[in-house]
């Protein structure tokens, strides 16, 4: 059985999906670093931080991986997204270093690279396994019942 | 040796964060299944159709609900346990069970090849993590 590969837009969809976490975490983690300490007692100042441009930067990019998500599990397995999106820790682990300038041991990169090797290796496999969802085939499906009632009901009568 | 009331604890917790965070991403994925290619609609019906098309999917808001009770689990875990052990158990449990999930509810093909992508992933989560 051939799988139709993924076209240019879905493979971008899963690469915003797998750097938005990781660039979103990072932007709220600068963004809350820059701030006071926020307590209990002062709620209100957790309001005031949303507006600030870096959380404010993170909170657009965890939207906008949220939304990609839901694209991309309408036309790909949940099998195939976890493990494909799954380069955003090794993305995080990229910015953890050379951006945040965080040191990290050989036990993490040996993480990053089992990681890449799973994610590498489902995508050389179907995204979809499951019958996909057409709105014009069930639209033609349901005009097909529908002739097909039409037709019985008419043999009936003669 | 462990104490075997904080042990069980623990897993209580961890369970909770995985079954509620499985429960959520697998109801969330039968609601854009059950929805169709968003691309599809969106060109079709434009991106209002498209958000009142997953808005308005039952399957869609249980999921969301189950999402937030992970959420909300995972706090009360921090709260009791360390980000070092709730961090990686959950991430690579629910990977597993999400598996598990997909293949008995969704109906998906988990063949070898994501098997693998899974366990590789699940050990890479765990590397990271120490």
């Amino acid at each position: 059985m051939s799988h139709p590969r993924l076209n240019l837009q879905q493979i971008l969809i899963l690469a915003f999906v797998s750097i938005s976490t990781p660039l979103g975490d990072a932007c709220l983690k600068r963004g809350m670093a820059l701030l006071p300490p926020i307590s209990l007692a002062h709620p209100l100042s957790l309001i005031a931080a949303v507006f600030t441009p870096w959380i404010a930067l993170g909170i657009a990019l965890l939207i906008g991986y949220f939304a990609s998500y839901l694209t991309a599990l309408s036309w790909a397995d949940l099998t195939f997204v976890m493990p494909a999106t799954a380069m955003g820790y090794v993305f995080m682990t990229l910015l953890a270093h050379f951006w945040l300038h965080e040191a990290v041991s050989w036990q993490r990169w040996l993480g990053v690279a089992l990681i890449t090797a799973g994610a590498g290796y489902v995508t050389h496999g179907p995204a979809n396994t499951t019958p996909p969802v057409n709105f014009a085939d069930a639209i033609e499906a349901a005009h097909d019942v529908h002739a097909a009632q039409g037709v019985a009901a008419e043999q009936e009568a003669q | 040796m462990i104490d075997p009331a904080l042990f069980w604890k623990a897993t209580a917790m961890i369970a909770a964060v995985v079954i509620t965070s499985s429960a959520g991403e697998v109801l969330t994925a039968a609601a854009m299944k059950s929805i169709g290619d968003l691309d599809e609609i969106r060109a079709h019906s434009g991106m209002k159709g498209a958000v009142r098309a997953v808005v308005t999917c039952p399957f869609f808001v249980i999921g969301i609900f189950f999402m937030a009770v992970a959420f909300f689990s995972l706090l009360f875990a921090l709260n009791h346990m360390n980000l070092s052990l709730v961090g990686p158990a959950a991430a690579s449990l629910t990977l597993v069970t999400n598996t598990i999930a997909a293949k008995i509810f969704l109906k998906e093909k988990v063949d070898r090849r994501r098997w693998t992508a899974a366990v590789l992933v699940c050990m890479g989560v765990y590397f990271l993590a120490h």
